[in-house]
């Protein structure tokens, strides 16, 4: 018999669903700015799951990695890209390569065979809320299928982002008890990689006067 | 001891540091000490190493597996510092010329110490760190040139290469879950234990962290198809960090590599991660090759023949026979010298004949008195010819696969690097010893026209005539450290020496193959 949920596992499953279901708005969202309010929502979330790993689980070190990464995720990365989207006065909405239709219906079968895929490995433990890792297995495919579909770079880094979120998902799923100097480290990481990001895209725009991907094409073979 | 570690850890930041401090002629001093002094602390580390393991607090530790590619960074750090020197003299920068200087020399130090500090750290989520921040680094450093292509090529490497080590980070996280069940739910992924615990971790889980890890840190080693950054990025990145990022770069990330591969084998035993590693390296190897075949640019041309070692190595480790994994190691080692010789040579001739196609340059050793032969002498010792390290090194690989039995990758693996030779050696020896403007015997274009080169041959001739002056080099700076190099690989080649014999052995049992 397949015991009940803790309240962990039931919070755990529920947040990673609707982190999955922000990928896919963020798919779906025309306008940068709305995709980067979505990253924002989805970073939110996780920050919230930290907590609740921290007081269900017993591990005062998730508060600090809570509050670092709300800090980091759900306001520093969205200031810099709304700032880097003012200043160079970029095109507000992204473009896909396919149609949005399309991108879902390709999010969807990718998410779908990430879930299943996960489940049949039969990777389980008592204390570990299974669904949850495979919703997390999805996030990382469909933000993967975001990437790909689209043809700028400002939505690319944001799919960049997101795919970190998938991960950091699976790591406060399964990993709750790293050490927090590495989680910490993950953070800063990640904040280095917000920083070159930026300084890449502002050149690319400095001499090609776009931030489309169309112009990068030179280099073949 | 343990200060060793710290000081090898510390010394490329600590350069880095002095270049935004300092005035130009200290910035270059500063760089070529610290790539000496990094090259001499690897090699006091060698016999030291080969002796027992060492550790400096609870996040620093090497073990010979750590040192050999330590070894491989320094000896490539002191070569590029001082190359470096006469580069960037040479270097009309877009921007202003100090601002360029500055830039180039404290992201350089920034790069090497970064990629100093992947093998020194114990744990996986550490060295996940410190490569990520290998990553970072060196992106800038591809668009320091800030034209077009440089952006392009930038662009690519940090996206394509931060995915992949998402990946990877997954695959830590994956590896952490396997371990909760033998160390309980707090632990920090050290090396040691992980390794000792073997089949105490959940099989599944470690099965697949290693294919999330071959994936995910194979992005940025450049095992075909997740190697499609690397053409770009070694093309358009200024030729010392080009050296870099083939001969220390690709070899580290192989490391992190060969880490999960030591954790898979205690766990689930040898015959999965082979596998995977084998699958993996022929499709490098054979793209790589058949790449190479056809290549117009020198320094795409050396791209594709990173790949094709990395795929080397992948198919020597996947062997499984002790001598193969002693020929894989040293091959990281020589193949770090030898891709930084060539591409050190390549950029010299990219300086004095203003073009990286590989048609428009000829006569390069009459041009080039000192640095045609070395060019030409580190492209032989690249493509295994004897007296060379690599020689060495890829027939402990082969001999090593024949004798544990696997003569079909073996065979295979012989046939893949005589096709990258002769695509190697074919351009490369063309545009160094054909003759700038070589008398036309009668039915030349004839025969030109036959093998359908005529078009881009006779553009050759026309654009060869831009090349002025007599013989000359640009700069000793850019000389020496490829004279030094060949040095090292000639050793190699003919004598290993005891101590770097032992750490090589040792290093080998550590693969696990031993058994």
């Amino acid at each position: 018999m397949r015991p009940v949920p803790d309240a962990f596992a039931g919070t755990a499953n529920t947040i990673a669903v609707l982190v999955l279901l922000t990928e896919f708005a963020m798919l779906r969202a025309a306008l940068l700015r709305a995709q980067l309010r979505l990253y924002a929502a989805q970073s939110l979330l996780l920050s919230i799951l930290a907590v609740v790993a921290a007081a269900s689980r017993g591990i005062p070190d998730l508060y600090v990695l809570a509050g670092l990464s709300f800090a980091l995720k759900v306001v520093i990365v969205p200031m810099v890209v709304t700032r880097l989207l003012r200043e160079t006065s970029a095109e507000i909405a992204g473009s896909g390569a396919l149609g949005v239709a399309s991108e879902v219906l390709l999010a969807i079968v990718v998410a779908a065979f990430g879930l299943f895929a996960t489940g049949r490995l039969g990777i389980s433990s008592p204390v570990l809320p299974e669904t949850a890792l495979a919703v997390s297995v999805a996030v990382v495919l469909v933000a993967f299928v975001l990437i790909i579909a689209r043809r700028d770079l400002v939505s690319q880094a944001v799919g960049f982002f997101s795919l970190e979120n998938g991960v950091s998902l699976a790591s406060l799923v399964v990993a709750a008890g790293l050490p927090l100097i590495l989680e910490v480290a993950f953070l800063f990481d990640l904040l280095v990689a917000v920083v070159i990001f930026g300084v890449l895209a502002r050149v690319t725009h400095g001499r090609s006067g776009s931030l489309m991907t169309t112009s990068l094409t030179s280099l073949r073979g | 001891m343990s200060a060793v570690l710290v000081g090898l850890l510390v010394v490329g930041f600590a350069a880095a540091a002095l270049c935004l401090l300092l005035p130009p002629a200290g910035m270059r001093a500063a760089t070529v000490a610290a790539g000496v002094v990094a090259c001499g602390l690897s090699v006091w580390l060698v016999p030291t190493a080969s002796g027992g393991d060492l550790t400096a607090g609870s996040y620093l530790r090497v073990d010979a597996l750590s040192v050999v590619f330590l070894l491989a960074t320094g000896l490539l750090y002191a070569m590029v510092a001082v190359y470096t020197v006469g580069y960037v003299e040479g270097q009309h920068g877009g921007t202003d010329m100090a601002v360029y200087q500055r830039r180039f020399y404290v992201g350089l130090n920034l790069f090497a110490g970064s990629l100093l500090a992947a093998p020194l750290v114990n744990g996986l989520a550490l060295l996940w760190i410190a490569i990520e921040i290998t990553t970072v680094v060196s992106a800038l450093l591809v668009a320091i040139d800030v034209s077009d292509t440089a952006t392009e090529a930038a662009w690519k490497y940090l996206l394509i290469a931060s995915v992949g080590l998402g990946v990877a980070l997954l695959a830590t996280v994956f590896m952490y879950y396997a371990g909760t069940q033998v160390f309980g739910s707090s632990f920090d992924l050290a090396f040691t234990p992980l390794v000792s615990a073997g089949h105490r971790l959940a099989a599944t889980p470690v099965r697949l962290a290693f294919v999330l890890a071959v994936l995910g840190f194979g992005t940025k080693v450049g095992l075909v198809p997740v190697h499609t950054w690397l053409p770009d990025a070694h093309a358009e990145a200024p030729t010392p960090v080009s050296a870099l990022l083939s001969g220390a770069l690709l070899a580290t990330s192989f490391y992190a590599v060969l880490r999960y591969y030591q954790i898979a084998v205690a766990a689930v035993g040898p015959t999965f991660p082979r596998r995977v590693l084998l699958a993996f390296g022929v499709a490098s190897l054979l793209l790589a090759a058949l790449y190479l075949l056809d290549q117009r640019d020198i320094k795409r041309l050396l791209a594709y023949s990173s790949i094709e070692h990395m795929g080397i190595l992948a198919i020597g480790v996947s062997f499984a026979s002790p001598l193969a994994a002693f020929g894989v190691l040293l091959h990281v080692v020589v193949h770090a010298v030898a891709k930084g010789n060539a591409f050190m040579g390549a950029g010299v001739v990219v300086r004095r004949f203003g073009t990286k196609e590989l048609a428009a340059v000829r006569g390069g050793i009459t041009a080039l008195p000192w640095s045609g032969p070395l060019l030409l002498a580190s492209v032989l010792a690249l493509s295994a010819s004897p007296p060379f390290g690599v020689f060495r090194s890829e027939f402990a690989i082969v001999a090593g696969g024949l004798a544990a039995g696997r003569s079909a990758p073996a065979a295979l693996l012989v046939a893949l690097v005589t096709v990258a030779f002769v695509g190697l050696t074919w351009s490369t020896t063309r545009s160094l010893l054909e003759p700038a403007d070589a008398p036309e015997p009668p039915g030349a274009w004839a025969g030109a026209a036959a093998d359908g080169t005529s078009a881009a041959f006779r553009t050759t001739v026309a654009r060869t005539a831009t090349v002025t002056g007599g013989p000359g080099e640009p700069s000793a700076w850019m000389v020496a450290p490829v004279v030094a190099g060949l040095a090292v690989l000639v050793l190699l080649g003919v004598h290993v020496p005891g101590p770097l014999n032992d750490l090589l052995v040792r290093a080998a049992a550590q693969l696990g193959t031993g058994s």
